[in-house]
């Protein structure tokens, strides 16, 4: 079976985010004064072939932990379907 | 006081680090028990990392004064040395150790941007960065994903900071493996009567934290034990530090804009323990107090107890003291570059900090009973001689056999293209080496890196400040006494072969657990063997950094590695010397004694595998006088190229040399010594210079005469090929390709 | 004539173009804070390198909005010359300004090294005069791999619109001499007014005989001919 794993990898919430600081600012320059709080990650998405569903959760689970993410400062969330 | 607290106990004091003695010593210090705030405030500054308790008793037999030290060490944040024209060097190193193994990334990012503002913070302008690095074998992946981790930390930061790296040490040994160590170095230049001190007096002048928001950040031992007396938090601590280097630019430019008014009092970085740390220190040496309300201090996070601001280690913050009346220029400073400033406080008579949270006292401590040199704990700890240290003395040089023949070649090859050895170039491209147009080495390769003082209201300043790190930790292993001074002397015959006069040292003091008796033996011989040296340089040690603990449950202690950071000066321009070979036919010279000695060397451990032999051959004044002989040649213009004789021996010299101009050489060996020793053996004070045909006899004459250096003519600079006793050892092709791209080879 | 130079926050090669212009050229220049609405009468801006809000999100994406680049745009509009160098490039592009973007370098890593140039263009000021074949600058980026659509590239080929090619130390243009991967080893682009330059070497790093080179001199002595 095929699958498409779409995963957002975010810094965690107490974690500096230095980038999400610094477009906060040029949101502002550009006159969009009312944003409060910016915070960047990024978006992966990953087609792959499982056996299963569950074969194929696990697989996206090691892949996030392992190495999409780093797991001392940041955390991810995905969605899977097949496709 | 909190009334609704319990107050602590030795146990929980025990998991603060602290001593049952040293609870009661503070006991004794505030009259009462402390609480956990104040409990918590003891347990980071009487920390090692504050207090040096275990180490200051012996940094303090270092020789710390010169005609030219403007601060001597633990005065202000940095070392501050005479450069003359009413100018003066600032100049640290420090270590990030323990942070960059544990995400070498943030680790190393954060350890750049600590010792930058160190320098900053007293109104210098960074001109140039150094780093010294020690990873263990490079073929785990463990340490591949280290080294590129803290390469790309130290870039990302130093190079988005636009201050240039120009130099540093890469060494690769297993004693590394679980950890490494990340010494960063800087130094910057400020007007002799514009430096900011680190400094709290005048009541009523009002206290800013400016910079970054404050976080949890860096509080994990406290927290920890926090949950003793109150419940568990349910918010998660951050485990790393995430640097700013944009942040840290803003807060450069802001902070040398602010100290220029003139109507700043006194500024501190913070670093290890924070707001405490700055608020105590800056007090205790103005012996004043103050009043801080914590509910001011811009936090990241919500709900942060009042011992987790004091503590927290978040990056990119300072805190000012300025004159009463001044509050507006300075915060219009720090709104021109967008950077907060909050006013928390004032200074208040008396030597006490008094910490409000929520209108209540939440902490009430005497400022000069935290710091060091004032009631902060100093201990002896015991010292035993290591069983190694005899058996190394036992290596017996004919239990290896010589090289000869082919085996020249293979050994040849080996070296230069061992990690230790090879070009750095895959990490040192990845440093912007080039940012402030003052780097002198970019196109005049030398042994030590060289930096143009460059001022727009000077225009062709001719000074230029020379610096190194440099330590062979292997060597100190071996002998911390013999090693460590040989760290000393390298660094000084560094800056000598480059044409400057070294001025002064900063150390920074890598061991393992100093409640091991044989650690703390390395400790002290080291700084022994270090202040015999320093003496003997004229170079005082201006300040540093004391890192212990680099050890895991599975290796044992790293080496011990007291990184040794020089800074020399330049006077004259044309002094300023290469270290490659220039021109076919130039004479090839060998300066200072040659010796029977391979101990130590890289061809001893790595290619014999031989890991047991003491230091090379080693004697402090026989060094000092090459090194004025150097100096002399340098000085009247006798030699074209000028390199040290160090990791590899004198044949990874001779390439070193030859390599940049992609020229050869052909030299001959000498009778009376073992080949391997003479080609690859490390005995120190050695220097290979080349010299024009046309100035030989001048040359002979100058060592010959009063100085009676020893040294002797090896051949000369060829075209191509690099040729020992009539035979081809290698290619300048292959040699070239070795030397540049095995490092690289070896990360990808 | 008269250089401005733009600060914006990040900047950090601002102090080196100044130094540059104003010791080595001997020319009047002035720092333009990036908060101003003015040029303070300036005939030339350049943006300096260095990493203009930290680089955060895309380099040079944030500075392209900061309150100066509307007097900018509208200088280089009105036919005023412009010069993004390094971190100035990256901004020029994301502005609109030059045609093109610059990626991560294809090595995936900061590169900082000499490296040697070619100039092309034989019909813009910055360009037209340089007569050897390979000019030593260095370089020191992460994001420097310049990129255009197929159609873009054509006409900067057929307008004469590409200032240097990355070459060898004897001027020829190789695979081997592309540092980061740039598509025709394009080192740096004008417009099609061919006021306003964008370039990813540091000329202002080899401008000083002090520093053991000075070929950067060349170029950025071309500039002066627009008085002429």
């Amino acid at each position: 079976m095929k699958f498409i794993a779409e995963i957002n990898v975010m810094p965690q919430k107490e974690i500096l985010d230095p980038q999400g600081k610094a477009v906060k600012l040029g949101l502002h320059n550009l006159g969009i004064d009312d944003v409060s709080d910016v915070r960047i990650g990024k978006h992966i998405t990953m087609a792959l072939d499982a056996d299963s569903e569950a074969d194929a959760q696990q697989r996206v689970e090691t892949a996030c932990s392992k190495l999409l993410a780093n797991m001392i400062m940041e955390d991810y969330t995905y969605t899977l379907k097949e496709g | 006081m909190e009334h609704v607290e319990q107050l602590p106990t030795v146990e929980t004091a025990k998991k603060l680090g602290i001593l049952p003695e040293e609870f009661e010593q503070i006991k004794q210090i505030l009259g009462r028990t402390p609480n956990f705030t104040e409990l918590s405030i003891f347990s980071v500054m009487w920390s090692e990392h504050c207090s040096y308790k275990n180490s200051i008793v012996w940094l303090k037999t270092l020789p710390r004064d010169s005609d030219r030290m403007l601060a001597k060490a633990g005065e202000e944040n940095a070392g501050l040395v005479d450069i003359g024209d009413g100018l003066a060097c600032s100049f640290k190193i420090e270590s990030h150790n323990h942070p960059s193994a544990l995400e070498p990334y943030q680790g190393a990012a954060t350890g750049v941007g600590g010792i930058n503002r160190d320098i900053f913070t007293m109104g210098a302008r960074p001109i140039a960065q150094l780093n010294s690095l020690r990873f263990g074998d490079p073929k785990l992946a463990k340490t591949k994903w280290l080294v590129k981790g803290v390469v790309k930390g130290i870039g990302d930061y130093g190079n988005a900071f636009g201050i240039p790296t120009v130099g540093g040490e890469v060494f690769f040994d297993e004693c590394y493996n679980t950890n490494p160590l990340v010494n960063a170095f800087s130094a910057g230049i400020v007007e002799a009567g514009k430096v900011a001190k680190a400094i709290s007096y005048g009541v009523g002048n009002p206290v800013f934290i400016v910079g970054s928001a404050t976080g949890k950040d860096g509080i994990g031992g406290a927290s920890f034990a926090s949950e003793d007396i109150s419940e568990k938090s349910t918010e998660k601590l951050p485990a790393v530090q995430v640097g700013d280097p944009f942040m840290e630019k803003l807060l450069l430019e802001a902070t040398l804009e602010i100290i220029e008014t003139g109507y700043v009092v006194g500024i501190q970085d913070m670093g290890a323990a924070g707001i405490i740390c700055s608020t105590s220190e800056m007090s205790a040496k103005g012996e004043h107090g103050m009043i801080i309300d914590l509910d001011k201090v811009p936090t990241r996070q919500t709900n942060m107890k009042g011992w987790e601001i004091l503590l927290s280690e978040s990056q990119e913050r300072m805190l000012v003291v300025v004159e009463k009346g001044k509050e507006d220029d300075i915060k219009q400073i720090f709104d021109k570059w967008d950077l907060h400033c909050a006013q928390i406080g004032e200074v208040v008579e008396g030597g006490s900090l008094h910490f409000f949270q929520h209108g209540e006292l939440i902490a009430d401590v005497p400022a000069h009973d935290l710091v060091l040199g004032g009631g902060a704990p100093q201990y002896r700890r015991e010292y035993r001689e290591p069983a190694y240290y005899q058996e190394f003395k036992k290596f017996d040089l004919n239990s290896v056999s010589d090289v000869k023949g082919e085996e020249i070649g293979k050994v040849a090859k080996h070296l230069l293209s061992h990690p230790n050895i090879a070009s750095k170039k895959w990490v040192y491209e990845q440093y912007d080496s080039t940012v402030g147009t003052a780097n002198r080495t970019t196109n005049r390769p030398s042994d030590a890196g060289v930096v143009r003082i460059r001022d727009v209201k000077r225009p062709h300043y001719q000074k230029s400040i020379a610096m190194t790190v440099d330590c062979n930790a292997r060597y100190v292993n071996a002998d911390p006494f013999i090693g460590a001074q040989i760290a000393v002397a390298e660094a000084a015959r560094n800056l000598v072969c480059t044409g400057a006069e070294p001025l002064a040292v900063t150390n920074n003091l890598n061991f393992g657990n100093p409640y091991v008796p044989e650690v703390y033996w390395q400790f002290v011989n080291a700084v022994q063997g270090m202040g015999k040296a320093c003496l003997k340089f004229n170079t005082p040690v201006t300040g540093g950094n004391v890192s212990f603990y680099n050890q895991s449950s599975d290796d044992g202690p790293v080496f011990p590695t007291p990184t040794i950071g020089m800074i020399g000066l330049i006077e004259k321009p044309e002094n300023q010397t290469s270290l490659d070979f220039k021109n076919e036919g130039d004479l090839i010279c060998l300066v200072g004694q040659s010796q029977n000695d391979i101990a130590s060397s890289e061809y001893l451990y790595s290619y014999r595998g031989v890991k047991a032999s003491p230091a090379p051959a080693f004697d402090l004044d026989e060094e000092y006088s090459l090194q004025v002989a150097i100096n002399q040649l340098i000085e009247k213009q006798l030699v074209k190229s000028v390199h040290d004789v160090s990791d590899g021996g004198l044949f990874v010299t001779l390439a070193e040399s030859a390599l940049p101009n992609g020229v050869g050489f052909d030299v001959a060996t000498m009778e009376g010594y073992r080949k391997d020793a003479f080609l690859f053996g490390e005995s120190q004070s050695r220097v290979v210079v080349s010299v024009s045909p046309d100035k030989q006899a001048e040359f002979q004459k100058v060592l010959g005469g009063e100085l009676k250096t020893v040294h002797a003519l090896l051949g000369k600079v060829t075209s191509g090929g690099f040729v020992v006793d009539g035979q081809e050892v290698i290619s300048t092709a292959e040699a070239k390709d070795l030397y540049d791209n095995s490092l690289g080879r070896l990360m990808s | 004539m008269k250089f401005g130079v733009v600060v914006f926050p990040g900047s950090n090669c601002d102090d080196d173009t100044v130094y540059t212009l104003r010791v080595n050229l001997g020319q009047e220049v002035v720092k333009l804070w990036h908060k101003d609405h003015d040029l303070q009468g300036c005939d030339f801006v350049i943006l300096p390198g260095g990493f203009s809000y930290g680089d955060y999100l895309r380099t040079g994406a944030i500075a392209r909005f900061s309150p100066i680049m509307n007097e900018v745009i509208a200088h280089a509009n009105r036919g005023g010359y412009v010069m993004g160098i390094c971190n100035g490039f990256q901004i020029v592009a994301e502005a609109g300004l030059v045609p093109g973007v610059l990626l991560r370098n294809s090595s995936q890593r900061y590169i900082c090294r000499n490296i040697y140039l070619n100039p092309q263009s034989k019909s813009t000021i910055l360009t037209g005069g340089l007569d050897r074949s390979a000019y030593k600058i260095p370089i020191a980026h992460g994001d420097g791999r310049y990129f255009a659509d197929e159609d873009t590239l054509k006409s900067l080929n057929d307008n004469d619109q590409v200032l240097f090619r990355y070459c060898d130390e004897n001027g020829l243009i190789t695979e081997a001499a592309n540092p980061n991967g740039s598509l025709e080893n394009i080192a740096g682009v004008t417009n099609a007014g061919k006021n306003v330059f964008g370039m990813m070497p540091h000329p202002e790093r080899a401008s000083d005989p002090a520093l053991g080179n000075a070929d950067g001199r060349f170029i950025l002595e071309q500039l002066l001919a627009v008085t002429a």
